[in-house]
C-alpha cells in the first residue's frame, strides 16, 4: 500500500454500483424494445394453450425473439411443474 | 437548410430549458439565425429563463390555430441579434399541438432563413415530448450523472430511433449527449457516475459536460442565459458545446476537481 492509498482507502462504491445496475436494466429494456409488438399477445395465447393441459404460473413461460443477420429465432421456454 | 434540434431527456428537472436557453443563445452569438421553441404546453418556462415573460403576446398554439402570424408570436431576444423565442401556450389542452401544425411552423421558420431551430421538449414521453422530437434532425439528450436520468435518457434514445420522422424514413436522428450538474469532486470520491460511465452505458457521442455551478441558478434567477456569464464554468462549458456543434474540435474542460493547494485550503474564503 502506497503512501497515497492511505488517504483514498475510503473511496465510495456508490458510482460503480450505479453503473452496474444501469448496465443491467438498460440492456434488459433494450432487448424488449427491439422486439415486435405482437410478441406479448403471442405469449398470452401460447400460455392459454399450455394452461389447457398443464397448470403453470404466468412467469413460467418466456417468449423471446432473437435476430441473427438474415434469420430470426423464436425461443419458447416453458417451465413445467414437477 | 434549417437544422431542427430537439432538447430532450425523458426525466424532468435535468436542465433542458436551461440548456435550450444557453445553446440557442450561443448559436445566435456565433452569428447564426436561431429560433428556440417552447414545447411545454401548459407549463411554459423558457420565457422566464430568457427574461421575455412580459413580452409574450401570442404563442405557439396561437400560430398553429391561425390566431396569430409567426411573425407576431416570435419574440426577439434583447441580448442576441439573431435569436427569436416562440413561447408555449398556457392552455390546459394537451392536444393543442398537431403534427401538421408543428410541421407548418417549422417550415415557415426555415423559409424565413432560420439556420437552427431548437425544440425545448417537455419532460415525459407524452404527446408534447413526441411532438418536440418528431421532426428533429438531431437530438441533444440532456442527462444528469444519476441512475433515473440515465435510464430515462436511454428510453428517449430508443423513441428517437423508432418514432421520429427520420426513423420512419429509415434514417437516424443524430444523437448528442449533454451531461449536466457534473460534480468532479464527487466523481473522484466514487460517489457519482463518471462521464465515461454514462457515455459507455448510453453509447452516445458526448457533446458537453456542464459542471454543477452556482452560476446556473443565478442565471435563471436573473433571466440571463448562463452562456452570457463568461466567467462561470457552466457558461464556458456551454460555449465549448456550441463550438462543437458548429464543427470545432474543443477539449472537454472541468472534468477533474481543481485541487486547491494547502495554502488555499488553510485560508479558504467563504465564497
Amino acid at each position: 500500500m502506497s503512501f497515497l492509498d492511505y488517504f483514498s482507502h475510503n473511496k465510495s462504491q456508490a458510482a460503480s454500483i450505479a453503473k452496474e445496475r444501469l448496465q443491467i436494466i438498460v440492456a434488459h429494456e433494450r432487448s424488449k424494445r427491439d422486439q415486435p409488438e405482437y410478441l406479448e399477445a403471442l405469449q398470452k395465447d401460447i400460455m392459454a394453450v399450455v394452461r389447457k393441459y398443464v397448470d403453470i404460473d404466468t412467469d413460467s413461460i418466456e417468449v423471446q425473439l432473437e435476430r441473427n443477420g438474415d434469420y430470426a429465432v423464436l425461443e419458447l421456454n416453458v417451465m413445467l411443474p414437477d | 437548410m434549417a437544422k431542427v434540434i430537439v432538447m430532450t431527456s425523458g426525466k424532468g428537472g435535468v436542465g433542458k430549458t436551461t440548456s435550450s436557453a444557453a445553446i440557442s443563445s450561443g448559436l445566435a452569438l456565433g452569428g447564426h439565425k436561431t429560433a428556440v421553441i417552447d414545447f411545454d404546453i401548459g407549463l411554459r418556462n423558457l420565457d422566464l429563463v430568457m427574461n421575455c415573460e412580459r413580452r409574450v403576446v401570442y404563442d405557439f398554439v396561437n400560430v398553429i390555430n391561425g390566431e396569430a402570424t409567426l411573425r407576431q408570436a416570435l419574440i426577439k431576444d434583447k441580448r442576441c441579434e439573431n435569436l427569436y423565442i416562440l413561447p408555449a401556450s398556457q392552455t390546459r389542452d394537451k392536444d393543442a399541438l398537431t403534427k401538421d401544425g408543428v410541421e407548418r411552423v417549422l417550415k415557415e421558420l426555415a423559409a424565413d432563413g432560420f439556420e437552427y431551430i431548437i425544440c425545448d421538449s417537455p419532460a415525459g414521453i407524452e404527446h408534447g415530448a413526441f411532438m418536440a422530437l418528431y421532426f428533429a434532425d438531431e437530438a441533444i439528450v440532456v442527462a444528469n450523472p444519476e441512475v433515473s436520468s440515465v435510464r430515462d435518457s436511454d428510453r428517449i434514445l430508443g423513441i428517437l430511433q423508432s418514432k421520429s420522422r427520420k426513423a420512419e424514413q429509415g434514417e437516424r436522428v443524430k444523437e448528442h449527449l449533454l451531461l449536466t450538474r457534473y460534480n468532479p469532486e464527487r466523481v473522484e470520491k466514487g460517489e457519482m457516475l463518471a462521464v465515461g460511465d454514462v457515455e459507455e452505458i448510453l453509447a452516445t457521442k458526448l457533446l458537453g459536460v456542464i459542471p454543477e455551478c452556482a452560476s446556473v441558478l443565478k442565471a435563471s434567477n436573473q433571466g440571463v442565459p448562463v452562456i452570457h456569464d463568461e466567467e462561470s464554468r457552466a457558461g464556458q462549458a456551454y460555449s465549448d458545446a456550441v463550438k462543437r456543434m458548429l464543427g470545432e474540435e474543443v477539449d472537454h474542460r472541468f472534468l477533474t476537481p481543481d485541487h486547491k493547494g494547502l495554502f488555499q485550503r488553510l485560508f479558504r474564503r467563504s465564497a
